[in-house]
């Protein structure tokens, strides 16, 4: 479904981007895989490129780091100068009730989740709006959109995610790019590990299909609004949550 | 093609005009070079000189003459 198409997906080393950049080689795409820890992506990219006979190519830098980010899109432009598909990935949850965040926490959250979505994001229009076309899907959560107690900073953060997604829909939408979100819910991944497994399994109650969601389900999601199948479709947020109730 | 040449023919064809009209330029001071006519110049700019510009250039550059001072932090001298 991807076969032709160039992709950077941020946050690929684990949970939802390392689903993502599976599916994503899975079908074909040349995928620049970014990552902050040097090498740790290595030997996925390698055993992916073998696999499905494509290109995994591991970007290591820090999304907060405006000129790595320069620095990446610049390797793009030399190596493939096109960029078909950006994935919004990477991102941090830090919750802290209200009368407990401090100004760390609200900087490092909104700088990780929302600035560097925008200066990604800038640089890949770069390249999309030349082509006339192009998929950016930036992942939200579930939390943007309904709220959480205790996650005031990270909710207001993905939903500023989603506004800024529709926005850019709009901007954007007259050079063919299409910009759509991705609002997960509870996901099997390392980021809800801390919570605790009673809490786990408290937040299970909520979820009409009665259970956590996978990484892939996601990864599947993304390839739906990667891929020509949602050619007609921008600015939406796409809730993939088994039907959760908060 | 000398540097000079590509740089107005950033602009002459990103704009539409004629290239005698490009040397007095500002940004605003035509119709064609709103927001918008502003991104296409960028883009027709990087790819003249293969450069990828900072969002602070791409934002300062605001003038024809402007544009030259910007582009010698790329190494690209107009002359």
């Amino acid at each position: 479904m991807l076969s032709g198409k160039v992709a950077l997906v941020t946050g690929c080393n684990r949970g939802i981007g390392k689903s993502i950049l599976e599916k994503f080689a899975e079908n074909g795409a040349v995928v620049y895989a970014n990552a902050r820890s040097v090498g740790c992506l290595d030997d996925i990219a390698q055993e992916l490129s073998q696999k499905y006979s494509t290109k995994i190519i591991p970007v290591y830098f820090d999304v907060t780091n405006n000129s790595a980010i320069k620095g990446c899109f610049e390797k793009i432009r030399n190596e493939e100068n096109r960029l078909d598909i950006l994935v919004n990935n990477a991102g941090i949850m830090k919750d802290a009730l209200i009368g407990m965040i401090d100004q760390k926490l609200m900087h490092d959250v909104f700088n990780t989740n929302v600035y560097s979505v925008i200066n990604i994001t800038q640089y890949a229009v770069k390249f999309m709006r030349r082509q006339k076309s192009g998929s950016i899907i930036n992942i939200a959560s579930i939390v943007g959109m309904e709220g959480s107690p205790g996650q005031v900073i990270y909710s207001a953060s993905k939903g500023a995610v989603i506004a800024l997604t529709k926005s850019l829909s709009k901007e954007l939408g007259v050079y063919g790019i299409r910009v759509n979100a991705i609002a997960p819910g509870m996901i099997d991944t390392d980021l809800i590990k801390p919570i605790g497994s009673a809490r786990i399994d408290e937040n299970i109650k909520k979820v009409v299909m009665g259970r956590l969601g996978k990484p892939s389900e996601i990864a599947d999601a993304a390839l739906f609004l990667a891929s020509d199948m949602s050619s007609f479709i921008s600015g939406q947020i796409l809730v993939v949550d088994g039907n959760t109730i908060i | 093609m000398t540097n000079l040449e590509k740089y107005v023919k950033a602009f002459t064809d990103s704009f539409e005009i004629s290239e005698d009209q490009v040397s007095a330029l500002e940004y605003q001071s035509i119709v064609q070079w709103d927001s918008v006519g502003h991104m296409s110049l960028i883009a027709a700019i990087e790819d003249a000189f293969g450069i990828m510009m900072d969002t602070d250039d791409i934002i300062d550059f605001s003038s024809f003459e402007k544009g030259k001072e910007i582009l010698k932090k790329y190494n690209v001298v107009i002359e």
